[in-house]
């Protein structure tokens, strides 16, 4: 659906994007994550045929970025979402849609019934002879995110759609995202708020100018490191330490009455390991689980690229 | 090129236009004080200097008076133009405009029409205005009506049309810019400069306002057209818009 390689885009001497190369699949959520400037809203703005790239190739459904004439095919199937919600202050809510279903050469009557329908599913459908100047941060977002609809895209790009709203509207939002999901519809989200990412994404992308790392948000939360076994105990001494480090092969260290012990496999090494503990007489109170959050992982490969 | 895509565009606008109170003043008050305004200057002409005025005087009058619309075709559209423009660079709705299946020269055609068609419908009325009360002052003094005469018709269909299109084109350039509308249509007046000259130049009888001038001024407009045409087209390019306009 959608298949970049090495793409890359220059201002002067700056380069914002260098050598990306990434697919994403049809119906599935993409994320791209990274820190301000990292080069998110330019790889949107490109994929969108908005700006041009200095160099490398993407597609979207076979039709080339670059090419003039396929460009206008891009525009056609995809829907914006962008970081500034750009909405006609003295047009209506329907107004501002019927606007873009014309633009987007929807018949009236298709237009009217995508127009009803995503402004009911956002809860705008009382307030859409009002202006949208009139309306709350939250709710002109809800709007955008009906505009960039209204047209049934197959693809959806959203450059950090959640970006200060309060915590009420962000979740509708959030969720409004999931159900277009369940739609079918191929999403690609620029953020950089991993609880998001983590709730929303199927697979992440980390960039920073360059991608960093890419795939769903397990495999990104092992890749950094294995995984822990935290192991409570009555009571926990160096002595008792010692003497376990001649039983098990793992590293670990003794904190607050607390074993944190590296696994690799954990469903196969923890009981041999409260075995051990026991058998030097330990008296286990709690085993829990440790995998290092999303945040964890990308602040480590940001961190990485400096 | 679609002209549907492009009436798209221009339809909003002017839907926008007519809900800004600024607009409408851009719109309704030039129209008003020289359709309304400059017939009663005559009458009081007229009747101040009686016997004295000749009547080669009065029609020259008449006619320099015409002028004005023509200069208020060269300003009215750069108001309406810098506000649609800028407007939408300060409301940041030329990115998800500019992501819809539209052409460059689509887009700018449609603002140009947005602009084009308030603005030259609302001096039409008002010269049409101008016009009807001209000829209602005059005509016991010229023992005709003056108006409508092929001085005026040139100037009405050649001329407004022609300075129209310059001065959108002109805020196309100055718009690119600028990051607030006031400061786009202060730049914008500037295209109307040459034609006050011309009118102080009549005013002084450097120059007559005929059939001729009015066809050589026209002339000079349309090659200035077609040289900002290129120009204006060069700067309103989607990558421009996005990169350096903001």
């Amino acid at each position: 659906m959608i298949s970049v390689e090495n793409l890359t885009r220059k201002f002067g001497e700056l380069t914002a994007v260098e050598g990306l190369t990434f697919q994403v699949e049809e119906g599935e959520v993409f994320g791209f994550l990274g820190p301000n400037g990292a080069g998110k809203t330019t790889t949107v703005r490109m994929l969108c045929c908005l700006i041009s790239k200095t160099s490398g190739d993407a597609r979207i459904n076979d039709y080339h970025i670059g090419k003039e004439a396929d460009s206008l095919q891009i525009r056609k199937m995809i829907g914006l979402v962008p970081d500034n919600v750009g909405l006609y202050d003295d047009l209506s809510a329907f107004e501002n849609l019927d606007f873009y279903g014309k633009l987007y050469e929807c018949t009236e009557g298709r237009r009217k019934e995508n127009i009803e329908r995503f402004l009911k599913m956002l809860e705008l459908w009382d307030r859409k002879d009002a202006r949208a100047g009139s309306f709350s941060k939250g709710m002109k977002q809800k709007l955008a995110l009906a505009r960039a609809l209204v047209h049934e895209p197959k693809i959806l790009f959203m450059d950090e759609p959640t970006a200060n709203l309060d915590p009420e509207s962000a979740k509708t939002v959030r969720d409004f995202i999931m159900e277009i999901k369940k739609q079918g519809r191929t999403i690609f989200l620029n953020t950089h708020n991993l609880d998001e990412a983590q709730r929303i994404c199927d697979r992440i992308g980390i960039i920073k100018t360059k991608l960093l790392s890419i795939g769903t948000p397990e495999q990104l939360r092992k890749s950094l490191a294995g995984p822990k076994t935290v192991i409570r105990l009555a009571q926990a001494s160096e002595a008792m330490a010692n003497s376990l480090r001649k039983l098990i092969p793992n590293k670990f260290e003794v904190s607050d009455n607390k074993l944190l012990i590296d696994v690799t496999d954990p469903d196969k090494e923890n009981p041999s390991i409260i075995a051990a503990i026991t058998s030097i007489g330990g008296q286990v109170r709690e085993v829990t689980q440790l995998v290092p959050t999303l945040e964890e992982v990308y602040l480590q490969i940001v961190k990485e690229t400096k | 090129m679609r002209i549907s895509k492009a009436w798209i565009v221009a339809a909003k606008d002017i839907r926008v236009f007519l809900r800004k109170r600024y607009t409408i003043y851009s719109l309704v008050v030039f129209p008003i004080i020289i359709g309304i305004g400059l017939p009663f200057v005559l009458n009081v002409v007229i009747s101040k200097q009686g016997a004295l005025l000749s009547t080669q005087h009065l029609t020259d009058l008449m006619s320099a008076f015409a002028f004005f619309f023509a200069i208020g075709a060269s300003v009215i559209p750069t108001l309406l133009a810098s506000y649609s423009l800028v407007g939408e660079k300060v409301e940041k709705s030329l990115e998800p405009l500019l992501a819809a299946p539209i052409t460059d020269s689509e887009l700018l055609l449609g603002k140009g029409i947005g602009a084009f068609i308030p603005s030259i419908g609302s001096l039409y009325i008002g010269c049409i205005v101008f016009m009807a009360l001209s000829d209602i002052f005059t005509h016991s003094t010229l023992g005709y009506y003056y108006f409508p005469n092929w001085t005026v018709g040139i100037l009405l269909l050649i001329l407004m049309p022609l300075m129209s299109v310059l001065s959108v084109e002109w805020s196309v350039i100055v718009s690119a810019r600028a990051t607030d509308p006031r400061a786009a249509q202060l730049q914008g007046v500037l295209i109307a400069i040459p034609l006050f000259f011309i009118y102080v130049a009549t005013e002084v009888g450097a120059i007559k306002l005929n059939t001729t001038s009015i066809w050589i001024i026209s002339g000079a407009a349309f090659i200035a057209d077609i040289i900002l045409f290129f120009l204006s087209t060069k700067t309103f390019q989607r990558e421009e818009i996005l990169t350096k306009w903001n």
